[in-house]
């Protein structure tokens, strides 16, 4: 006689109790901690963070830990903590040029002011696994003799230099437009720029890094050069209401890059240089680039481009960069859906048996 | 096995932690006003500000968010996947409530004042005062047409939804029959093009003049919809090819219903099945009162 | 052609249609009576295109006016009625031949569901009659019914052109525009196609809008010609005389240009 199966809620405490096994994997290795992630995997730690959309590098590294090295996992738990933390003050935007650089580069010129500053960056390593770091306990790492860094009002902007000639069209349309909130609101099409930018920020590096690098190959070409990247520290201030003037209340490590495009222009106005934009939260050059690349190509529409390739395609675009909402939608397909697969297979026996018979068709 | 106290659980956090049912006043606000938005159009798709849950986009995350801002303190909340209690999200859903809210939970659908269901409407009928709340993978109707949200939106408000009867048109020509069995586009009110959602088309007949509120909540795609009480919905058809709904040879094998959806269970590897209610607590129902009557009772009146 | 109407079905008026500051046509007006068949022929950039959007909803000209003669309201401005009416205009009273049939027919399905569209759109429910409908119109345009439930893709370009002109009769449309209807096509193909649209007009009391670079074919079925050059028409008439006694030098120039059919 069956009997109908029970003990869903028994299987899924123990599924967490392996889990939480899993996780900690042999008990004589030494627990990992959190200080341990913050400081030796800031790559994660800043990936976590940007597509968490909250900067917190201690509760990046709990996520990460939580989650097994999975990053998209923990952009999940930094995502869903987000949620229940109240919002008491909105911060002004961050102000870059102040920003205490500690990389600075351009592509577009060999020499500028303020130089060339190459920062920690794996650029020009050579990718040969290096053994020596397989033992623990190594030698410490001498701290390197640096200039002390470099605070930008002596690093003018790239881009501004270009500006000042009338080359590039200028950052600022000069409207005052309140930003979108993606946080809050869905988006709507066509969507400004602002939301654009949000969506991206918060999108999956992989998914930008794919559509960025198609552009480059010839899906919607936009000839770009990277004329700035900065990466350093900047301080995040409000104005509380009591106080009515700007208070800094911390400080964070951003990423920016700005890209140089290919020029426009039209019978009443002369060509000038286009922009692509992207920022980051901790040290991440390629997805600020990525995010460069994209912003410029979704652009289409404002500097009357044709709509040719997926990257310029901004439901597209917009729609399908967010990993926690992706990750969710692909991963359902895990859940029990036998009760319409129940129907698919009455539908299917059903049309068989009629096509067996030769029934015809419903026509006249 | 009746309604089950969830005050405390073993796992982590306590009621204490979060804010009633997690989500925050504001948030809940918002989804109440898009709700009500929603029940003064039936049928129509309201975008709302859809939140990140502790549970994945596409695992319900619509549903959880409607329910947790209809839900209070006093309510009873029964959950259910493929209409059965004990399946593994059901199960997952049902203790994020009782962590977050504390509120009495139950197996059995007339115990319920609030419904959270996945693919299917339970076989018991529904009255006045109870809220049965979907979850929506893709609210769009007109998706497989048209895959511009900007021009969805405009067939919707311009009533343009003859080209959906192309697709059925297909069925016929190329099968002799409608081919869809589950998600089976309706029209509510005389107005809107709804998706139900994956319930199989069995069910779409319980949704016409439901005495219960009917929500949809889909969160990823962040569109909420409702179908208020005594509401008209029909299914989409030909004149000459009406709506029918799914019928089986077989009886229920454990309380012998002849008017449920039935799940087909493999039993050995020579192609042995049996089926079987796929509302679990309906068919234990019947089993029950079957025993008390002590005689063979076919069925109850269906929904 | 029947001109004891006294209301011309589409008056456009110095229609006029700048892109940046490059001309797609300039001050443009013309009357199209019930059962008439205008052809505006030119080179490529001679504003044929533009024109042919301007009067058909496709592209707001940015002075100037186009009016129908709706069922419901006599002469209307199309563009300032509602997006709802003209949308509904446009797949009833209207019916647009594209060049390339590709995009004027659903790719994806049947020939019968391409034809079918139209009547499910303004609420046939009869699965049965809307067939049979269907399959008149193909009879209509000398298709092959046994052909009813294949995919256009399985259509040549000709049988292609004729589904998407069948696609935009069944509604009975009273003013059809064509975009190069016979583009891509080989001649003897054209020509068939040609003399099945004369039919059709005739039939059907049809009024059209025809571009065309070919002089040929606006011999075979216009009625009256409008000759663009540059965004601006620089003759216009009866097509055989225009074609036979042209007075603009340009028009001597392209009548002089093509074989004589």
């Amino acid at each position: 006689m069956y009997v109908a199966v029970k003990g869903g809620e028994r299987a899924i405490d123990n599924a967490h109790a392996l889990l939480a096994e899993e996780r900690r994997g042999d008990q004589k290795v030494p627990e990992l901690t959190l200080k341990q992630i913050q400081n030796q995997m800031s790559g994660a730690v800043d990936r976590v963070m940007t597509e968490g959309s909250v900067y917190d590098p201690e509760l990046a590294a709990l996520a990460i830990k939580q989650a097994c090295g999975d990053l998209v996992e923990a952009i999940f738990l930094l995502r869903a903590y987000r949620t229940t933390l109240p919002r008491f003050a909105t911060s002004k935007p961050l102000d870059t040029n102040a920003m205490t650089l500690r990389r600075r580069i351009s592509a577009t010129y060999k020499d500028l002011p303020g130089g060339q500053l190459l920062g920690p960056t794996f650029d020009y390593t050579h990718r040969l696994l290096d053994f020596a770091l397989a033992a623990e306990g190594g030698a410490p790492v001498n701290p390197t003799e640096t200039a002390p860094s470099e605070v930008s009002d002596q690093v003018p902007r790239v881009l501004e230099q270009l500006n000042q000639e009338g080359l590039i069209e200028p950052a600022d349309t000069g409207e005052e437009k309140i930003p979108g909130d993606l946080t809050r609101d869905p988006v709507s099409f066509p969507a400004d720029r602002s939301v654009r930018l949000q969506n991206l920020a918060r999108g999956d590096e992989g998914f930008l890094l794919a559509l960025g690098y198609s552009t480059q190959r010839g899906y919607g070409r936009n000839h770009p050069f990277a004329g700035e990247i900065r990466m350093g520290e900047v301080a995040v201030e409000i104005v509380p209401e009591e106080l009515g003037f700007a208070i800094e209340i911390g400080e964070i490590t951003v990423t920016e890059c700005e890209m140089v495009n290919q020029f426009a222009g039209s019978k009443e106005a002369p060509p000038q240089f286009t922009r692509g934009y992207g920022l980051v939260f901790g040290h991440q050059d390629r997805k600020a680039m990525s995010m460069a690349l994209v912003d410029r190509a979704l652009r289409c529409r404002e500097l009357g481009e044709e709509v040719e390739a997926p990257a310029q395609d901004e439901e597209f675009v917009l729609y399908h960069s967010d990993v926690v909402e992706a990750q969710g939608f692909v991963q359902h397909l895990k859940l029990p859906h036998y009760v319409d697969f129940q129907s698919e297979l009455e539908m299917i026996r059903r049309l068989r048996a009629s096509f067996q018979n030769q029934t015809p068709a419903a026509a006249e | 096995m009746d309604t089950i106290d969830h005050n405390r659980s073993e796992n982590a956090a306590t009621t204490d932690d979060y804010n009633f049912a997690y989500l925050d006043e504001q948030t809940k606000r918002m989804v109440r006003r898009s709700l009500l938005k929603a029940v003064a159009i039936p049928g129509y798709q309201v975008p709302f500000g859809s939140r990140e849950m502790p549970l994945s986009y596409g695992w319900g995350t619509g549903g959880i968010q409607v329910t947790a801002s209809v839900i209070g303190p006093d309510d009873t909340l029964k959950v259910i996947d493929q209409g059965a209690d004990d399946t593994t999200n059901a199960v997952s859903i049902r203790k994020f409530f009782a962590k977050t809210a504390g509120i009495k939970t139950t197996e059995e659908t007339e115990q319920a004042t609030v419904i959270q269901t996945r693919h299917r409407i339970p076989e018991t009928q529904l009255k006045e005062g109870q809220v049965l709340v979907y979850q929506v993978p893709i609210p769009e109707p007109l998706r497989w047409l048209e895959a511009r949200e900007t021009e969805t939106r405009k067939m919707h408000a311009l009533e343009e939804y003859g080209t959906m009867h192309v697709r059925l048109y297909e069925d016929i020509t190329r099968h002799g029959k409608i081919a869809t069995s589950y998600d089976y586009p309706v029209i509510v009110n005389d107005r809107y093009l709804m998706r139900p959602s994956p319930i199989p088309k069995f069910d779409n007949p319980k949704m016409d003049q439901n005495p219960a509120l009917q929500l949809f909540g889909a969160g990823r795609e962040k569109r909420i919809y409702a179908v208020p009480p005594y509401t008209k919905v029909k299914s989409l058809d030909f004149e000459d090819h009406p709506f029918e709904v799914q019928k089986w040879d077989q009886s229920c094998a454990i309380c012998r219903s002849d008017n449920s959806f039935l799940d087909e269970v493999i039993t050995d590897d020579q192609g042995g099945r049996m089926f079987v209610c796929s509302d679990t607590d309906y068919c234990q129902k019947r089993v029950a009162q079957q025993q008390r009557e002590k005689t063979s009772n076919p069925g109850e009146p269906s929904v | 052609m029947n001109q004891s109407h006294e209301a011309p079905l589409l008056t456009a008026d110095n229609v006029t249609r700048y892109y940046g500051e490059h001309v797609g046509c300039r001050g443009v007006s013309f009357d199209l009576w019930p059962g008439e068949v205008i052809g505006i022929v030119g080179e490529s950039g001679s504003g044929k295109t533009t024109l042919l959007n301007c009067t058909s909803g496709r592209l707001p000209p940015v002075s100037g006016t186009v009016q129908f003669a709706t069922r419901a309201e006599g002469l209307s401005d199309i563009y300032e009625m509602s997006e709802a009416e003209r949308r509904m205009l446009m797949r009833t009273d209207w019916g647009f031949v594209h060049q390339n049939p590709r995009d004027g027919l659903r790719m994806a399905v049947s020939a019968g569901a391409n034809i079918g569209e139209r009547l499910m759109a303004i609420g046939d429910r009869h699965y049965g009659d809307i067939r049979r409908t269907a399959g008149d119109w193909l009879g209509k345009v000398e298709f092959n019914i046994d052909r009813i439930d294949d995919m256009p893709s399985t259509f040549s370009g000709g049988m292609q052109q004729r589904l998407q002109i069948a696609r935009n009769l069944v509604t009975k449309p009273r003013l059809v525009f064509m975009d190069e209807p016979t583009g891509g096509l080989d001649v003897s193909v054209q020509a068939r196609l040609l003399d099945l649209l004369r039919v059709l007009v005739d039939e059907l009391g049809l009024s059209a809008i025809l571009v065309t670079h070919d002089l040929a074919v606006a011999r075979l079925i216009t009625h009256r010609l409008m000759v663009m050059r540059r965004g601006e028409v620089v003759e216009s008439g009866l097509t055989d005389q225009v074609l036979d006694d042209p007075q603009h030098p340009y028009t001597q120039l392209l009548v002089s240009s093509i074989l004589q059919v």
